[in-house]
């Protein structure tokens, strides 16, 4: 009993460390960045102070003009995701499921898909203009590769023979695409969609900087030309913020969703 | 339709399709009369006029100076803090929360603030703004690749006496080199992109700028051309980056399988 005792605290002991540990280590982080800023090793117009950045982020959060900004870059990043699954499911299906197709689009594809985005930004400010659509189209176009890739590895993953029996068996093409094709490739299908959703956000607010379409992007771009850094810094932590907002709730929704599958099972790493 | 002729069929579908595209891209511009979207041979011409290679030397070599830089340093600091964090639990658990906030931080959100920061829009700016953004593929893919190494090896080595100098140079690095490899092609094309971006924002020199000044003065084919010098740079470095890790990993039996694509 004492043994059980001692070993139930010891546990207790290690899983307290386990939640103290990161927490410490962010506040001495924070607790450095004030120090730097307050012994002057960085200047206060270079890096404004934790504790003034809190402050202007704890005001910027109480206005309305912040949280238009916020919704428009989750706008801009919500439809630009929206859009290229949309498309990189149904055409990554049709290019997985087919070699010869697959064969005859490699080509463009590889020569595409490498193209940073934000190369693009000068032709959309000149041709769609300075607007949403830009915006989205850069979004979309962005996620649209890492998705189309993964898609199309999941449907080449279908195990065949569970195909051939389904054919042997009379199920007709689409019900194989439904039943059998699209819940095997889900897991690819889910990773994709993380990574894109990554993608979408960084070239929505690329838009936003370069283009200044309204959102987070455009705030900055204005916050940085007006010299005002405290509000500089401020937001782009809140930039940081909705990142780290996004990928965990990516993150848990390939988990929730892939509950079924032998892939999630063992603790993901 | 024999297996043969379908194979023919394949191979020709994979010049025609894109040979196809190119066409329709010329055909369309010539009688389109779009100054936004010039021919496909306006643009291939002003190609060769611009980075073969008069401007070569004063816009390409500065990119790719950057890109290197900014590469190796994020490999170097990248492996340098996984293999430690590979190694020990509590570190990891005190790193993991900034590790997980820097990355999903969005770059161009740090650009300004880069600027702020060095003093800089020249190369110390640039060089720094691309590795930090590249160093977290590798770094995250060292710390992974560090802990899948089997723990009787590393309890081995360490109960036959090896030193842990020779320990980490000789089992963890090596172990963990396919991993950290598919990180650095990561950021390999990260680190096109970021240099795009730097340049794009501030510069007085490099494609980015190049990209930024034909947009202000409408030059529509130079812009064009340095989309399509962005496309050929990045395709390049892939597949550079692919003959020198199969060279590096050609004694890895399995290094096909930990290189995702």
């Amino acid at each position: 009993m004492a043994a059980t005792g001692e070993v139930a605290v010891r546990l207790r002991g290690a899983r307290l460390a386990d939640a103290l540990v990161p927490v410490l280590s962010i506040a001495a982080a924070l607790a450095l960045w004030e120090l730097v800023t307050r012994t002057g090793l960085i200047s206060e117009r270079d890096l404004p102070s934790m504790s003034s950045t809190v402050r202007e982020l704890w005001a910027l959060v109480q206005t309305g003009d912040f949280w238009s900004a916020f919704l428009h870059t989750v706008r801009g990043w919500a439809i630009g995701l929206g859009l290229a699954t949309a498309l990189a499911v149904p055409i990554g299906i049709a290019l997985g499921s087919s070699p010869f197709a697959a064969s005859a689009f490699r080509v463009p594809i590889e020569f595409l898909r490498p193209i940073p985005s934000a190369a693009l930004i000068p032709l959309l400010f000149l041709t769609l203009g300075t607007n949403l659509r830009s915006e989205i189209f850069l979004a979309t176009f962005g996620a649209f590769w890492p998705l189309l890739v993964q898609t199309m590895y999941g449907v080449r993953d279908v195990d065949p023979l569970a195909l051939e029996t389904a054919r042997s068996f009379g199920v007709r093409p689409l019900e194989r695409l439904v039943r059998i094709t699209l819940p095997s490739s889900v897991p690819y299908i889910a990773t994709g969609l993380r990574i894109s959703s990554t993608v979408s956000l960084i070239l929505a607010f690329t838009a936003e900087l370069f283009m200044g379409t309204p959102g987070l992007g455009q705030a900055v771009n204005i916050a940085s030309s007006f010299g005002l850094e405290t509000q500089l810094y401020a937001l782009a932590l809140a930039t940081g913020f909705l990142g780290v907002a996004i990928h965990i709730a990516m993150t848990q929704l390939e988990r929730r969703a892939l509950r079924w599958h032998p892939s999630q099972r063992p603790a993901a790493a | 339709m024999t297996r043969g002729t379908y194979r023919a069929l394949k191979v020709a579908s994979e010049v025609a399709v894109p040979v196809a595209i190119l066409v329709a891209w010329q055909l369309w511009t010539v009688q389109a009369h779009n100054p936004k979207f010039p021919r496909l041979s306006t643009i291939l011409h002003t190609f060769q006029d611009m980075w073969l290679f008069s401007q070569f030397g004063t816009n390409v070599v500065p990119s790719l100076e950057r890109i290197g830089l900014g590469f190796g340093i994020a490999v170097v600091v990248g492996v340098a803090l996984g293999l430690p964090l590979g190694l020990s639990p509590l570190a990891r658990k005190a790193a993991m929360p900034h590790i997980e906030f820097w990355r999903a931080m969005p770059p161009p959100a740090l650009l300004p603030i880069s600027v702020l920061l060095l003093h800089s829009i020249g190369n110390r700016q640039k060089v720094a703004f691309i590795a930090f953004f590249c160093v977290f593929p590798v770094l995250l893919n060292t710390i992974d690749g560090v802990r899948g190494i089997d723990p009787t090896l590393i309890e081995t080595a360490r109960s036959y006496g090896v030193p842990r100098r020779e320990r980490i140079r000789r089992l963890v690095l090596p172990a963990a080199l396919p991993q950290i490899s598919a990180g650095m092609r990561t950021s390999l094309s990260l680190a096109v992109i970021t240099m795009v971006l730097s340049e794009y924002f501030s510069s007085t020199s490099g494609v980015g700028y190049v990209l930024l000044i034909s947009k202000n003065t409408f030059q529509l084919a130079p812009m064009w051309a340095a989309i399509v010098l962005i496309g050929v740079l990045g395709y390049l470095l892939n597949v550079l980056f692919i003959l020198v890790e199969r060279r590096l990993l050609a004694w890895h039996r399995g290094w096909r399988m930990a290189t995702p694509v």
